[in-house]
């Protein structure tokens, strides 16, 4: 058993109980970051910051909110926005937060993509973080039902009929989710309950998964460098700071995090008091009715580039229907990042500048999505249908022809070198 | 050794207990995620086509979905013997008015005669088939019986299983 003296301090008893000392020092004082890196590096900070501001918004909203279909709409446009005090702040929080926190959710993974941070045993932070991208978009699909408009209700419906694609169970499956023959009371109410319980609850699992993740391969640097983290940090503690390439992150690293979180703060409160229109779509001030169909029907703008690659392909293939067809593209879409580190296939680990066609074909992607983000937004007509189907296809051609065969290149040329 | 087949044994045991109550749980959970007998038993909707004029489209609820009767005779609208409900003398379109590809409701244009979906562009002609766009199947039939001059929807009456191939 462990030896307990009589403490001195209210500090030094927690600290015999609890260890603060150590565990201040693993999580914060000694926990080794890279010097060489640049704000982009920044975003993990500003994204457990946009979940914590999602998580007490929500909290206030919940306390004002009804899950019921008769109730929901005036609820959030009546009470929470004319009738409790701050209602609305809280309200434009949320929904600013939502759309903000996928921003920096594609800028935190095309810094990985851009530096290849995906592998060299970086590949569980890869993963663990594409659940999160992946439970954050059931998140803001789910929370997205709750004001029960016009919006919210039309895109469950295309939402929950997707599922209709998957063969054989397909239809029961559609009703199973729904518990109702269409979007109703029940689906509002079990969607309401993955959005404020168990999808947030799996949400900070991962994210301690994610951070976990981090301990062992560490973060990775500006120029794919290997650093020997241990004698990195013997150098740091024995006061040759300068010459040492690595930080503690707490209090030197969070300093430079802190700076780029205000700077965004400043962009966020911006939007949440100037511009919070962007997040709140007319259409969805009128209430839910399942009768009428809003004439053009679009998701928000994080979701575009895969609902593009969804309706891209507009056209029979053979035996194949082109809703099939969409639905598959629709579905590798959604899971191809995950296969990122397997689909790399060069072991070479450094910033795309330096990987020559692997360069281009980051920049690529980057102006394919957002392509396909725009006209996403487009009614798929003449041609903006053609253009989202080149698109479509674009994208799935970089990922799974393009991807293999440039670093499959690269992967020779390194082996060459050595 | 005798031991240790007993431990084995123990935890085996124990393991299958465990195995059997999960899937008794995820069986419960599964139940209770489905429709409740309410909504599965709620649903006919019954409409008397009597007063509808030709030309007329009508648009009813069964189900919560939207339900299209057309009544087409002394019409020019196009009209099809495997498509169309005959009630009486009248001929009718009758379909489930949603988009086949992802559910939206399709509106009724009648000077171009067809049923044309906003979200993705579908479209459909006055039987029902889809002539354009992503939608990779007609309009669905709903289940309907004819009483007279009235239509039953939810029940399956000898001219529905006729129309869907099924007598």
């Amino acid at each position: 058993m462990a030896q307990f003296e009589k403490a001195n301090s209210v500090y030094e008893w927690l600290d015999q109980r609890l260890a603060l000392t150590k565990l201040t020092k693993v999580l914060m004082t000694e926990y080794w970051i890279p010097k060489n890196i640049n704000f982009l590096w920044a975003m993990g900070v500003v994204l457990m910051t946009m979940f914590k501001i999602l998580l007490i918004s929500g909290i206030f909203l919940l306390m004002y909110y009804k899950p019921d279909t008769k109730l929901a709409f005036d609820s959030v446009n009546y009470t929470i926005m004319q009738e409790v005090w701050f209602g609305w702040l809280w309200r434009h929080m949320h929904g600013v937060a939502a759309s903000v926190v996928f921003l920096v959710i594609y800028i935190h993974m095309f810094t990985g993509i851009y530096y290849g941070s995906y592998k060299r045993g970086r590949e569980m932070i890869w993963l663990s973080g594409m659940l999160l991208f992946v439970t954050f978009s059931a998140e803001a699909f789910s929370g997205y039902m709750l004001p029960w408009g016009q919006m919210s209700y039309w895109a469950a419906q295309v939402i929950t009929n997707l599922f209709g694609g998957i063969p054989f169970i397909g239809d029961e499956l559609v009703i199973w989710i729904r518990g109702n023959f269409y979007v109703a009371d029940a689906t509002l109410t079990r969607f309401f309950m993955l959005h404020v319980l168990l999808l947030p609850l799996v949400i900070m699992g991962i994210i301690g998964l994610h951070f976990y993740s981090l301990r062992i391969p560490h973060v990775n640097n500006q120029e794919g460098e290997e650093i020997d983290f241990d004698a990195e940090a013997e150098k740091f503690k024995a006061g040759r700071k300068a010459e040492a390439k690595v930080i503690p992150f707490w209090p030197v690293f969070i300093s430079k995090d802190l700076f780029v979180l205000g700077v965004f703060m400043i962009f966020y409160f911006y939007l949440v008091f100037y511009h919070y229109n962007f997040a709140m779509d007319p259409i969805n001030f009128d209430p839910a009715n399942p009768m009428k169909t809003p004439p053009h029907i679009y998701p928000e703008w994080y979701f575009l580039w895969s609902y593009e690659v969804l309706r891209g392909f507009f056209f029979d293939v053979g035996p194949l229907s082109a809703m099939d067809i969409g639905l598959m593209a629709f579905g590798i879409a959604n899971v191809i990042f995950f296969l990122m580190p397997w689909l790399d296939r060069s072991p070479v680990v450094a910033p795309a500048h330096k990987r020559g066609p692997f360069f281009i074909w980051f920049w690529v992607l980057l102006v394919d999505m957002i392509v396909l983000t725009i006209w996403g937004k487009l009614p798929p007509t003449g041609i903006n249908a053609w253009i989202g189907f080149f698109a479509s296809i674009t994208f799935l051609g970089l990922l799974l022809v393009a991807l293999p065969m440039i670093t499959k290149q690269e992967a020779k040329r390194a082996g060459g070198a050595a | 050794m005798a031991d240790q087949k007993r431990r084995d044994f123990i935890g085996m045991v124990f393991g299958g207990f465990a195995a059997a109550g999960g899937a008794a749980a995820l069986y419960a959970m599964k139940r209770t995620w489905d429709p409740l007998p309410s909504v599965m038993a709620a649903g006919f909707t019954t409409v008397d086509l009597s007063p509808m004029k030709p030309g007329e489209f009508r648009t009813v609820t069964w189900r919560g979905k939207p339900i299209f009767i057309l009544k087409k005779d002394h019409t020019d609208l196009k009209k099809c013997d495997d498509a169309d409900v005959k009630v009486g003398e009248g001929d009718y379109l009758v379909r489930i008015g949603l988009c086949t590809h992802l559910g939206c409701i399709p509106a009724w244009e009648p000077g171009k005669q067809i049923f044309k979906c906003a979200c993705h562009g579908g479209e459909f002609d006055a039987c029902g088939a889809n002539t354009f766009g992503p939608p990779p199947r007609p309009l669905d039939i709903p289940p309907f019986k004819i009483e007279g001059t009235k239509l039953v929807l939810g029940e399956e009456g000898p001219e529905y299983k006729k129309l869907v191939g099924k007598a």
